[in-house]
Parts: structure tokens; sequence; C-alpha cells
């Protein structure tokens, strides 16, 4: 499961996600981060068996946890499956099946790459 | 046994034709052979969907009260040629807009009319006795215009070269996004259901040839420009009023521009058994080359040889990584245009035709004739080269006799190892410390080969704001020196 990490001023100096790891003893994939003057943000990908618990923790540290559902959005009624996105995609949420490109969406890191790559501009990231 | 275009029309209009589409006949022909496959099956209709740069429309507009000669024409800020006549013009798909640029072109006027939007004409010019009027904005229609006929230079490329990319940037090309590093391939073409890999003697596709063009029908009209055999390419024409907007797409390829998206279906009289042996080509028999975008030559180097089952297979091997692929036409589309085909020829809508005269099977594809090019090895001078470790001082003895501002550090073997400026000099002296050059050079140096083209040279000394450049060879031998001074002075001539 992807979250969406939002750190404070207080909450940007430490190292919350060193923290949930030892803590929790899980392994957390950092997809995406910034880092501010005064705030930050971080994507992260943490195991959806023990979610509950780790954003539970997060939350404890201070920092505003959202989990991420909006994926990377294919509108197939203007995708016409050339497969353009399907090598750009870093963690190759693009395939053929039956001669059309379907997405497994469960994949999507949100990185964005794919939407600048359509010819037909058929790909939409929808604001968190 | 042989078969003629007449006697296949018949049975196509009785309605005892066997029609098979490109992909069928694959397997039709490897059960039965080519002889019993040439017998059973009279029609193999092929396909394709891509983007296709050299397409575009004439119109005639009709005569506009008081009558205008068009001098420059625009369609929605999108400029068309009207060199011809009064009121005709020509839109090409990639030409882009006055107004917002690459977001919208030629292709997406000509997608905009065959949807049926209003499209705004805009004219201008000097104005004649005959034709006195100077300006015109009018709000125009496909039904409005006396004709509107896709005339297409380049079509239905056989096959084409992939791309990838060896450079350590992203590339926006008309090949797609390449990833740097050789992160990605991609490829044009539908392979073994593409027209031309159907017949590839051109026997029964030529000058005439009745074809699917965008939903219409549509003729082919001759060789495609830059047609060279086994990359052949088709010239093809037909009515824009009759097309259906399911069989075309404008788009824009980021960072290169705008391109039309074209549905062609041709279908294959099988005459004989050649023919079925013809129609019956693999992807795998396809064979093309993976080109490196990485480097901005026309003579980009060849990465692999590869066939079209091992680009649509997904992956291909490249220096020993398996490097991701995509399609840039789409196979969906191309096999709704075959299928399409099929369909209407079973009903006895769509009729063969004889080509009335062959394109060539052997053309030359020749490159542009330059006045001049100038590469680096014509401007560069000798480099003023000292081996590691020498003195500080006599670096800076160096830098005066030979008035040089860059000297290159070379290893035992002649090899560029760092370069020392005058300033990297300078400072050195200031702050004191420094002995050797080793301690003060820079080790990554920017560089160029000698048949490098001196614009590509003058991007890099842009790009890395520094006014010199070693030349080295693959082995990163120094064989000169190419300074911003050099450049200047062949601008200086020039003028």
């Amino acid at each position: 499961m992807m979250l969406h990490l939002r750190f404070d001023s207080k909450t940007v100096k430490d190292p919350v996600i060193s923290q949930t790891t030892l803590e929790k003893g899980t392994l957390i994939n950092i997809i995406r981060g910034s880092v501010g003057a005064r705030e930050g943000e971080l994507i992260v990908e943490i195991d959806d068996a023990r979610a509950d618990e780790i954003i539970e923790y997060i939350e404890s540290k201070g920092v505003v946890v959202t989990r991420i559902h909006e994926k990377i959005a294919k509108d197939d009624e203007i995708c016409m499956h050339c497969g353009a996105c399907i090598s750009i995609c870093p963690v190759e949420v693009f395939k053929i099946r039956d001669f059309r490109v379907e997405a497994e969406y469960d994949r999507c890191i949100r990185c964005g790459i794919c939407i600048g790559v359509c010819p037909v501009k058929a790909l939409e990231l929808p604001t968190i | 046994m042989r078969k003629t275009v007449d006697e296949i029309n018949r049975k196509i209009t009785e309605g005892s034709a066997v029609v098979v589409t490109a992909e069928e006949m694959k397997n039709i022909v490897e059960e039965l052979g080519t002889k019993e496959a040439a017998k059973e099956v009279d029609v193999v209709t092929t396909g394709t969907f891509g983007a296709m740069c050299s397409s575009g429309v004439f119109f005639n507009f009709g005569h506009s009260d008081p009558p205008i000669k068009m001098q420059k024409v625009w369609l929605n800020d999108v400029e068309a040629y009207t060199g011809v006549a009064a009121v005709d013009a020509y839109l090409g798909v990639t030409q882009i807009s006055d107004k917002i640029g690459m977001e919208y072109g030629g292709a997406h006027v000509i997608e905009d009319f065959v949807r049926g939007k209003e499209v705004e004409l805009k004219a201008t010019a000097y104005g004649t006795d005959c034709y006195p009027r100077k300006e015109l904005v009018t709000e125009i229609t496909l039904e409005d215009v006396n004709q509107a006929e896709m005339v297409n230079p380049r079509n239905a490329y056989q096959r084409y070269k992939a791309a990838t990319n060896s450079s350590d940037r992203i590339l926006k090309t008309y090949m797609g996004t390449l990833l740097p590093n050789f992160g990605n391939v991609t490829f044009a073409g539908t392979g073994e259901i593409s027209p031309l890999n159907n017949d590839p003697e051109y026997r029964t596709i030529g000058i005439g040839t009745k074809i699917f063009l965008c939903g219409a029908e549509g003729y082919v009209i001759g060789e495609g420009t830059q047609h060279s055999p086994p990359f052949g390419t088709l010239m093809v024409k037909g009515n824009l009023k009759e097309m259906d907007a399911e069989y075309m797409r404008a788009c824009v390829f980021p960072g290169y521009g705008v391109s039309l998206y074209i549905g062609i279906g041709i279908p294959i009289p099988i005459l004989d058994e050649e023919m079925a042996r013809f129609t019956a080509v693999r992807d795998r028999d396809i064979e093309t080359e993976i080109l490196d975008y990485g480097i901005p030559r026309r003579g980009r180097p060849v990465v692999r040889k590869v066939n079209y089952e091992e680009l649509k297979s997904g992956s291909v091997e490249i220096n020993g990584e398996e490097v991701r692929v995509s399609p840039l036409s789409s196979y969906l589309v191309a096999r709704k245009i075959m299928f399409n085909l099929k369909e209407r020829i079973e009903k006895g809508e769509f009729l063969l035709t004889e080509p009335v005269s062959r394109i060539p099977v052997k053309s030359e594809f020749k490159p542009m004739r330059q006045k001049e090019i100038v590469v680096v090895k014509n401007l560069m001078s000798g480099a003023i080269k000292i081996p590691l470790r020498t003195s500080i001082v006599d670096a800076s003895k160096l830098i005066i006799e030979k008035g040089v501002n860059h000297l290159p550090v070379v290893d035992e073997q002649d090899r560029l190892k760092g370069i020392v400026t005058s300033w990297d000099i300078a400072k050195a002296v200031a702050k004191g410390g420094a002995e050797s050059v080793d301690d003060i050079m820079t080790t990554r140096v920017i560089t160029v080969y000698p048949e490098d083209p001196i614009e590509f040279a003058a991007e890099k000394l842009e790009k890395y704001r520094i006014s010199a450049l070693p030349v080295v060879d693959s082995k990163k031998k120094v064989l000169g020196l190419l300074t911003s001074e050099d450049i200047s002075k062949l601008i200086a001539r020039r003028g």
C-alpha cells in the first residue's frame, strides 16, 4: 500500500521512517520525497497486511498520513493501445493483453513519467 | 494454377470469395502448404495504424465575395501552404499552431474536420485586379469545402528502424521518449500484418491499387518518398469527407511535435503460390536494426540487428541486459482495419484493382547534398599535452611560452586523464599548497570526437560553459584541441 506522509516544521527533523522500521520491524520503500524549508512530504510503500499498525505508529510521531488510493488513470475512450507507455514505466504497470494496453494500477508509484509520453494524452494522475 | 484479379472480383461479387486476414493466412499456409493455400484463399487483408508524419490534405475552399487569391492561409491558426492557385491549400499534419505551438497542429485540424467540428479559416493576400480582397476570416466545416483530398507523400512504411539511446540524458524524439543508457527501445510498424511485408516484391500493390485509408476507399498513387526496399513506402490518396475518425488520430510526441496516426489496409489477391508464400511471412522473418539516437548524426550507429518477433516480445537484449520495448503503432487498431476490410470484401462492397503501374523493387535513399559539413577535425588545433605529475611551475611556463589557455594531461599512452587551464594555475599559485598538475586538474573532461559536427561541439561548449574541448579517439587518445576561438574564426570566415 502507498502512503502520503506530510511532515510539519517539527516532525521534518525527526528520523520517523527509521524509527518506524526499527520499532515495527517492517520494510518501508521510499518512492518519492521532497523536503522544503519548514515542511516535507514523502510517498512510501508499506506492507499491506500490517498497514493499520504502521500507520498508527507513524501518526503517533506527529506525521499526517493519507492512504493513496488514486493511482494513474488511463482513459480507455482516448487510449489507442499503441504501447508507448510500456517501456517508460519503472514498475511495469502497463502490459499488452489481447492486443490492448492494460494497466495494473496497484503497482503504480505515482511518478507521473508516463503522462508526458502518451501521444494522445490518455493518462492522468489524480491529485491526492 | 493462376488466378486473375478479374476472377477474384467475380467471386467477390458472387459472394463466394475466400477472404482471410494476414494473421489467419500464416496458419493456413502452415497447415495446408503454399500450393493448397493458394487454391483455397482468394484475398488476404493487411493493416497498419501508426504515426505517419508525411501526410496532409489538399483543400479547395471555394471563392469568397469579393474573391481573394490567398497568399497565406491558416486553419485554426495552423498554417497551410497556398502557393497553389487562389483558394487551394495543402495542410501538412506536422505543421504546428502559430498560437499554441506543439499542442495543436495540422493533424488536429484534420481530425477536427472529420469529427464534424467548425474550423476557423483565416487568409491574407496582396490583392489583385481579379482578386481584390486582402483579408478573410470565416468558419468552415468539412461539408463547406469543395474538395478535401488527403494526399500523403510517405505512408505505410514496410518496416522501420527501432530506436534506443546510449546518451546520459532523456531524448524526446519522433520515436517517443528514449530513456538514457539504453533504458528502453521503441519501434514502429505492425510487422507480419503490415501491407508491404505481405507483398515484398510489390506484385499486387502498385499505382492504382485501391486501399482502405482511414475508413475511406483510397488509392496508392505511387512509391512513397524515401522508398527504399525492404524499407518500402507508399504515396496514397483518399477523400477526407469519407473518412472515419476511428481510423485516424492526431497525436503529439512530446518534445518532437505533432503527427497523425493513419489507418491503412490493403487487400492482397492470392494470384498464385508465390503470393501465398509472401503472405505467410512471419515476424521472425522481418528484420530491422536498433539505432542509437544518442548520437545526433544522420548516420546513427546500429546497436544490433533485431526482428519483429523479438521487438513484439516486450524486451530485447542490449549489451547483456534485458531492455523493455514499446511499440508505437497500435496493433489493436491495425487488426480492426484488417477485419473491417475483410468484412467489406466479403459483403461485396470492396473490389480489388490491378495496379496500372509497378513501384520500384530497388531504390536508393540518398543523403542530402550539402554545401559543406564542418566537423571538429577541420577546425581543431594541436593540443599542448603534458604528462601526469608535471609541476605547476613547468605548466605555467608552457602556458606563457605557447600562448595557450588549456593543457590536456595525459598518461604514458597519450590517454586523456585531465585538463588544466591557466585559471586553474593562477588559482593554485594564489592558494599555494599544490605542487603537481594532478592536484588541480579537472578529471571529468568533456570531449568531442574528430568526426563530430561543429554544431554539436558548439552546443557542448555552451551547455557546460567551457571554452575548449579536447578532441579524442575512442581510446581517449588526445588528437587535438577545439577552442571557442576556433569556432569564432569559422563564423568570421563565413561572414
